[in-house]
Parts: C-alpha cells; structure tokens; sequence
C-alpha cells in the first residue's frame, strides 16, 4: 500500500499550490472594509447545520429563511451542512466578506459558543441571530441575540392528543440527548398525556445523537414491538420515526416542522416552530438602525410556535380538550410545570404549591424525567 | 541534467486529472441546469481566489492534515488504518483535561502536556490496532474502525457523564479550558497555529520516515514482512510504533480542536476530520508532504462549495460531487501514470 512506485512529492505539492496563490497574490487586498449598508437594502446569512429539507430542524429554520427572502429590499444567502467546527467562523466570515451580509442567523444551538462569540467580538458592526443559546446581559456581546420558543406548551397539546388516540395508553419518545430541553419535551408531553388519562406511561429511548437514523428507526421498532401505539421523538429529523409509525400502523406526533405528509393516516398532531416571528423582527430591526433585541423568547402566545394541523385520526372529542388547553395558553393562563410533581425515581421534582411560568429560568436547568416515563437520563 | 520532459512528467497526472475533473463537474452542473464556467469560477475564487478566501481554505485544510498522517504513517508498514476519528476524541478528551488538572500553571508548560497527552491518548488507541494485528492476527482495518466507534462512545460517555462541565446545559461539554490555555491565530494571518504545527508535523513524519532507519525499517517491515522479520528487524514493534506515531497525530489534532477551536472538549468536534484524513491520505499515495497540497484541496474545496451554495444556491451535495470526482480523476489519472506512461 505504502511503496508505491512513483510518490507523490514536494513538486507535486508545489504544482498544486501554484495554481492558486498566483491568483491570490494578484487579489491581496485588504477585506472586510467598507461594509457600508446601502439604505433600505439588508443581506442576510442564514447557516444550517443540516440539510434545508430534511422534514426536521433545519426545515423549519428554512422555512423562515424563505419567508423573510420575500421582503423588500432583503436578499438571503444560505449556507446548509455546516458542521460545528472552524468551519462556522469562516462561512460567516465569507458571508460578511464576500456577500455583505450584516445579519446573520446561525441556526444550529452548537454555533453559539465559541464560534458566534468569536465572530460577534470581530465585526461588532454585523447582527447575528442565534437560534436556542441563553444571551446573557454583560457577559455576551451586544450584537448577539438568541432566539427561542416554548415548544413544551405544543408538546403538552401532543401528548393529549396522543393518549386519547391510543388504546394500549403505551406512549413512546425517541430522543437524542438527555439534555434540559429534551427533558422538557418528553415531561410535557407525559403531562398532556396524563390530562386525558392519569394510566398513561411514556417510554422514552436516548439515541446519542442528534440525526442516527437507523438507530432511529431500531428504537421505533422496538418501541412498537414493546407495545406503543403513538410515537414522537425529539431529533433533529423526525422523518424515519414518522414513516416507520406510518409503516407499522400506528399513530405518531410531529416535531420541529410538520411530517403530516409522511403519515397521512396516523399523524395526529405536532409541535412546530414558527420562526417566521423572531426572524421578521430581527430583520425589521436591522433594516431600521433600531438597537437588536438580546433576548426573543415564546410560546403559542407570541407566535414562535404552533401545533401541526390536526389529522384524520384526531377524534371530535380530543380536538375540544386540545383546543380548550391551547386557548388558556394562549392567554398566559395554563402553566405546565406546577407541583406536586414527582420524578421518576420517586424523589419530589417540584413541590406542592411551586408553579413554574414558562420563562422561570428554573425550567431551563431540567435533569429529571417525571413520574410516568420509563427510562433514565 | 534532466530533460525538461523528465521534471514536468510527474505532474502530468495530477494536471489531468484537475482538467479531466473541472470537465466532469462542469457537464455534471450542466445536467443540472446551473452554469458551468461561474461555477468552475466560483470554485477557484472562493479557495484560493483571495487572501481571504486562502484563510478559509488553510483553517479547514489544516486539522486534515495530521488525521490524515494517521492513516500514512500505518500505510508505511503496509496497514491500513481507517479508525482516525476515535484516535482525535481521544486525544481532545485526554488534552482537554490537562488545564482542568493543572489550573493556574503557566501557559506554554500546560500546552505542552496538552499535546504530549493528546499525543499519547491518540497514539495508544491506534497502537492498540497493531498489537492486536501482530499478536492476534485480527485484520487492523476492520478494527481501527470499530475501536474508533467505541471511542467515540467513550468520549460522549464522559463528556455527558464524569467529565461533563455542570455549566454545560444543553451543549454537554468539559469544563472550559479558559482564554489563557487557547491557542490564537497566527500574526497577520487569520488562520490558527494549527496550521503552523499541521507543516511542522508533516514535514517532521517526512523526515523520519523517509530519511531515518526507523523510517527505513518500517518501510521494510510493511514492504515484506517476513523478509524484514528474516533480516533481524522487530516487526511487531515496527508495527505498534507506526500507529503510535499516526494515532499520536490524530489525537494531537484532537488537542488542537481543543485549544484552538472549541474551547473544551465536546461532541462538535468530531466533525469527520479522521474520515476526511482517509481520502487524503490515499489520494496524496501516503506521501506525508502530498498530504499537505491534498488537505489543502479538501479545505479548498469547503471553502469554494461555501461560495457556491451561496452564491448559486447549488445544495451541499453539489460540493460532495466535486470532491469526489476531484479525487477519482486524481487516483485513476495516478495508476494510469504507474502501469501506463511508465512503460513509455
């Protein structure tokens, strides 16, 4: 393997080289100045950590992406499959270089911290958009914000749809890391659940990661093999968990954006997000002058999620019960997380008496799984 | 005195196969409706079109580099190794939790035992491969892989679980290695030492394996093994000391994600640079200095596929066709040049 009879050598390398740095000894200017705004005019960089339609995650971040592309005066570059490493810095360094965008999205929850940070410190004149990180006052830059939504209020909805659907009362959860926010999701959804009937349990299985599609699809598998009838998951593509309920006939509850299309006959419902809200503010604000927003959080209140379209498996009974619940949501009057509230393991998660609202900074902190779901963090 | 027919037929190849695959990509664009000579523009401007653009292409280019010296070192002992990725988050893990050790040293001392550790971690994962080849006969492909999965699972294992930083909320990570212990960019030149240390290291496996006994030996022991073991040389431990030296590599790229990049040891960086390792290292036919023009083009071609996702609105995959047509032409223009014009 290693003698070959002709290596590759110094020359070769050279030759390979050359080609290029003639080019770039011709084109040695100074970059990054001169990053004036046209007035009325914005480029916006929009960068995924996945690809654009992958039913999932970056679906929905694109989804929004097209829709702020339809304003006036704003022209979007996107950048899809952009890993968490160095690579990050250097897209939005090219996008600010080479296409003059001074706002820019970073999608991905991995992108925050070091390589929005690094990039915020760098061009402090550029906005960037950071989808899921917790901004702090005084300790991150001003021209950062994060952008987030309360998509356990949508995943409560989800689990009541999902246990009156089911006949087994058997609900299961394939999730990617037990990380507080997962956590959140799969207890709200086991709470909803519970709000139609006190029986029903949810199993939950971690995968690892955020897109292992066949270890995706082995957990779905297993899952129904166990007994499960409704199937919801917490990946970053819901797609194989969806098509494999789809398949097995069972029913299954979206996330991220909606798969009704994947299951036309078992999807119940979903928890979507609808970045729609913070993205046209943001961009509002930047074409404006007007100082950014740090912090942009909601829920179905606010317009930064919303439930998929009920389907056809959806009884009468279960659409009122849903609905009645969204509606105090959406007037700030239904809090999910309130004690008494056991864990799992039996040791009390939030006492009698205590009631988290949504933005109680407590819940973002979640390690425990709640009484009624089978499995372990 | 060589002809000047005799200096340019080595590149002969290589220029080929450059032409041969700006052709295919460019009919490939075409079929799919986009156009070729912007593309093929855009490709050359956003690798190596500008100062900025060559920032871009050497800050990607420069982890590939030492993985892929984990796969060329082995391949001088005649083992192919493909188990890059597991060496690297060792070593990440191993130098990430030197500053969490030994916090408040100087800096300089805790960098060097940041690379001595991930040096070490990653050295000891792949010499692990050649015993177990040597002394147990398992075929050191098939297990390179499958230990790097189990590294990997070790490196979340620890990083979710023991070693996790409690601060780390929904990105598990270690504890930060704070600004003192990072490694910064190089002077007036936006790329990370990383890169510095990426040439030193190549042209350093270079030097001993071309140009030392050791390297001699190695290249006996892998050439005919049983003539090596004939002539009195340790080819077990010829063996076992190639895949330190490319696993200490991987792990020491792993260290430099760490202090350069990431600031702590997490799962963002394994980002596949142990498998992009593989590509170039084969396609650089093991040669430690080819390997530095072939990492070079694998960051050139990051960069470039950026620009045209951006600028054409050409999906992420496009980018993967180019890079795979790029290194078929250049393996197949390269045997060509081995069983063809060699007879000329």
């Amino acid at each position: 393997m290693s003698q070959s009879n002709r290596p590759f050598n110094r020359r070769d390398a050279l030759r390979m080289l050359g080609a290029g740095g003639a080019a770039a000894a011709a084109q040695m200017l100074p970059f990054g100045i001169g990053n004036v705004l046209a007035a009325g005019k914005l480029t916006v960089g929009v960068l995924y950590v996945g690809p654009r339609d992958d039913f999932g995650y970056n679906q929905a971040q694109a989804q929004a992406a097209a829709i702020i592309k339809q304003m006036p005066g704003v022209k979007v570059v996107e950048e899809e499959k952009v890993p968490e490493t160095v690579a990050v810095q250097k897209s939005i360094e090219a996008m600010i270089n080479q296409d003059g965008a001074s706002l820019i999205f970073a999608t991905s929850f991995g992108y925050f911290d070091p390589h929005v940070l690094k990039m915020a410190a760098k061009y402090p004149n550029v906005r960037f958009a950071h989808c899921g990180g917790l901004w702090t006052q005084g300790k991150h830059p001003a021209n950062v914000a994060s952008y987030f939504g309360y998509i356990d209020e949508c995943e409560y909805l989800d689990g009541m749809a999902a246990a009156a659907a089911s006949k087994t009362k058997k609900l299961g959860f394939i999730a990617a890391k037990p990380i507080p926010q997962v956590l959140r999701n799969i207890n709200a959804f086991l709470l909803g659940a519970r709000a139609v009937d006190p029986k029903a349990t949810v199993r939950v299985i971690f995968t690892g990661d955020w897109a292992l599609p066949v270890k995706e699809a082995e957990a779905a598998n297993s899952l129904i093999d166990q007994g499960v009838d409704v199937l919801t998951c917490h990946v970053d593509s819901p797609k194989v968990v969806v098509q494999i309920a789809e398949r097995r006939g069972i029913y299954s509850c979206g996330y991220h954006a909606s798969q009704a299309a994947l299951a036309p006959k078992g999807y119940l419902t979903g928890a979507e997000w609808d970045w729609q809200t913070p993205y046209t503010s943001l961009v509002k604000a930047a074409m404006e002058g007007k100082p950014m927003v740090n912090f942009l959080r909601g829920g179905l209140k606010e317009g930064f999620v919303k439930p998929s379209a009920f389907g056809p498996a959806v009884s009468a009974e279960a659409r009122a019960k849903s609905t009645a619940v969204k509606d105090k949501m959406v007037k700030g009057e239904f809090v999910i997380f309130k004690g008494p509230l056991n864990d799992n393991t039996g040791k009390v998660a939030i006492a009698s008496g205590v009631s988290h609202a949504q933005q109680d900074p407590v819940l973002e902190d979640m390690k425990y799984l709640v009484d009624g779901v089978i499995g372990q963090v | 005195m060589k002809s000047a027919w005799q200096l340019a037929a080595p590149f002969a190849p290589v220029s080929a196969a450059i032409v041969a695959a700006a052709l295919l990509f460019a009919l490939f664009l075409l079929v799919q409706g986009a156009a070729p000579l912007q593309a093929l523009e855009l490709v050359i401007q956003g690798a190596f079109g500008s100062a900025f653009a060559w920032q871009n292409t050497l800050s990607r280019a420069a982890p590939i580099m030492l993985t892929a010296l984990c796969v060329a070192l082995p391949a001088r002992a005649g083992l192919v190794i493909i188990g890059g990725e597991g060496a690297l988050a060792l070593g990440a893990l191993a130098a990430a939790m030197v500053p969490v050790v030994g916090a408040g040293w100087p800096a300089y001392p805790v960098l060097a035992l940041m690379a001595l550790a991930g040096f070490a971690a990653g050295g000891a994962w792949m010499a692990l491969v050649a015993w177990l080849r040597h002394a147990r006969g398992m075929n050191e492909t098939i297990s390179s892989l499958l230990l790097a999965y189990i590294g990997i699972a070790l490196f979340n294992f620890l990083v979710e679980g023991a070693l996790r930083d409690p601060a780390s909320l929904n990105k598990p990570s270690t504890p930060p290695i704070g600004e003192l212990y990072a490694i910064g960019p190089m002077p007036g030149f936006d790329v990370h030492w990383g890169l510095a240390w990426g040439l030193v290291v190549c042209a350093l496996a270079w030097l001993v394996m071309r140009h030392t006994v050791f390297g001699f030996s190695v290249g006996v022991a892998g050439g005919n093994p049983r003539a090596a073991q004939m002539a009195g040389l340790p080819v077990g431990m010829l063996l076992i000391a190639s895949c330190f030296l490319g696993g200490g590599c991987a792990g020491l790229a792993g260290m430099l994600e760490v202090a350069a990049v990431h600031g702590s040891a997490n799962a963002s960086l394994l980002a596949g640079y142990g498998y992009a390792g593989i590509l170039v290292s084969f396609a650089s036919r093991h040669h430690p200095l080819g390997i530095i023009a072939g990492a070079i083009l694998v960051g050139g071609i990051g960069a470039s596929g950026s620009l045209l996702q951006r600028r054409l609105d050409l999906p992420d995959a496009a980018t993967l066709v180019l890079q795979g047509t790029l290194f078929l032409a250049l393996l197949a223009f390269e045997t060509l040049n081995r069983k063809g014009l060699r007879r000329v």
